[in-house]
């Protein structure tokens, strides 16, 4: 499978080093579910697997967030409009957005984690009434590193989403509560019984988060991560992307804590 | 009962004890208010005793030379704040600023530890707790040195 040329539409700026690319998606009829990736190609740099942030109702754009941190991301982030990057894709498997209908939901992020959740948070408000309670906890570095600042205010207007900040390093201004997203938890109002948890965030982020919603009584078949391993073929074919028995790039990213079972927490998994 | 005693029996911090053990830290506790921007104590201070917060907001800050205060963590209705009051020189480490109007429950250090001394029992179960929730927060405090959302270059 050969990356498609699609032409960017726009870049914006969302962090010092966070850019959001509005892109031409490959095809006409171009859909995408949420928490899945696409790989992205930057001509002659290399290729990289990038979660889709943008809205699952709109197959008109393929957007996408990234976080400059190395050679393909670098010049992923310093295209212009107009420019021609190669996608293929969609990817992996999704939030289970329908089978946790009917209960409360957890939504716990951290740092550019909130990307990969979007799609599935604007899923959940299109069908709000199908949910209970829903809360977004988010954990980031500092103030002035919330990714989608204005969109997480409007969401904190809403009266059918409850969304709680932490940050890692108040400033002077920041009114809010600083600590580790985890202290947000108890917090949150849910009934463990019949609450499912949408984790993503960087792997430590996740781990005490998850150990958390187990002790407050989720079941790790209710209990989702997304799983971030380096990827190649990004189809199942060459084994880079392995985390225990899975291949994140097919089974993952999206998997529950009962599918992972203890992977988790095995080193070097 | 006191008014202390029904604001704390059902607390989860006190689960798991005797109603007759959550009746004598009753006896040691005070129901105190704070209004939005005041101090509640600051670092080097007498540690007196632990304070569970009943509603609102409180930060704990400390100063920096060059960048002033920083918070370090802020606590909210259900958190304890406070053990320097357990170990010697009893001095708080940090500056206590409340957020937004906050009430909360002061207990008596030195009576909570006389107690524990004459009930060596009711000493442990509290002992426990307190414990628990110091590990708790430097589990935290690890996760948030480890600056996990910093960039990976
Ligand atoms: C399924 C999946 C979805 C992803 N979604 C996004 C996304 O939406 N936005 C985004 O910005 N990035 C995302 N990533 C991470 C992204 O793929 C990597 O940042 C990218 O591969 C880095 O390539 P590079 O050549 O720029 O840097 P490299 O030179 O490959 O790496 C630079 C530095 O980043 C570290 N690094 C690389 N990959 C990761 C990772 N996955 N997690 C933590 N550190 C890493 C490396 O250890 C190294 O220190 C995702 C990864 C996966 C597997
Ligand atoms: S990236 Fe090749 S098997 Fe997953």
């Amino acid at each position: 499978m050969h990356p498609i040329p699609c032409r960017v539409r726009s870049v914006v700026r969302e962090l010092e080093d966070t850019f959001t690319l509005d892109i031409e998606p490959p095809e006409n009829d171009w859909g995408f579910a949420p928490g899945q990736f696409t790989m992205l190609y930057a001509f002659g740099v290399g290729e990289v697997p990038i979660s889709i942030s943008g809205d699952p109702n709109d197959p008109s754009r393929l957007v996408q967030t990234i976080r400059a941190v190395g050679p393909v991301t670098d010049a992923l982030t310093a295209v212009s409009p107009g420019d021609t990057i190669g996608v293929r894709g969609p990817f992996g498997s999704s939030w289970p957005t329908k089978a946790v209908e009917g209960g409360d939901l957890l939504i716990i992020t951290g740092g550019i984690g909130l990307a990969p959740l979007r799609p599935a948070i604007l899923e959940v408000l299109a069908n709000r009434d199908r949910y209970d309670n829903v809360t977004l906890l988010y954990g980031a570095r500092s103030p002035g590193e919330l990714l989608f600042a204005d969109e997480l205010q409007e969401w904190r207007g809403r009266f059918d989403l409850d969304v709680l900040i932490t940050v890692d390093h108040g400033d002077r201004v920041w009114r809010g509560p600083v600590g580790v997203v985890t202290s947000l938890i108890s917090r949150a109002s849910f009934d463990p019984e019949s609450t499912a948890a949408f984790v993503c965030g960087p792997e430590i982020m996740m781990r005490f988060t998850i150990q958390e919603l187990q002790r407050k009584g989720i079941t790790d078949d209710r209990l989702f991560a997304s799983m971030e391993r380096n990827m190649k073929c990004g189809i199942g074919l060459c084994g880079h992307c392995q985390f225990g028995r899975y291949f994140v790039c097919k089974e993952g990213p999206i998997l529950s804590c009962a599918q992972m079972s203890g992977a988790f927490w095995t080193r070097e998994v | 009962m006191s008014e202390v005693f029904d604001l704390i029996v059902d607390h989860p911090f006190f689960a798991g004890m005797t109603r007759d053990q959550i009746k004598v830290v009753s006896e040691t506790g005070t129901v105190v208010s704070y209004h939005e921007g005041q101090t509640i104590f600051t670092e080097g201070t007498d540690a007196v005793g632990p304070l569970l917060i009943l509603s609102g907001d409180v930060a704990l800050e400390m100063q920096t030379p060059g960048h002033g205060p920083q918070v370090i963590l802020t606590l909210h209705s259900g958190d304890f704040l406070g053990w320097s009051w357990l170990y010697p020189p009893y001095r708080w480490t940090y500056d206590a600023h409340v957020h937004s109007n906050a009430e909360a429950i002061r207990f008596d250090g030195p009576g909570l530890k006389e107690a524990s001394e004459v009930d060596p029992a009711l000493g442990y179960e509290l002992m426990k707790r307190f414990t628990e929730m110091l590990v708790n927060r430097m589990q935290s405090i690890r996760i948030q040195l480890l600056d996990v959302y910093s960039t990976p270059r």
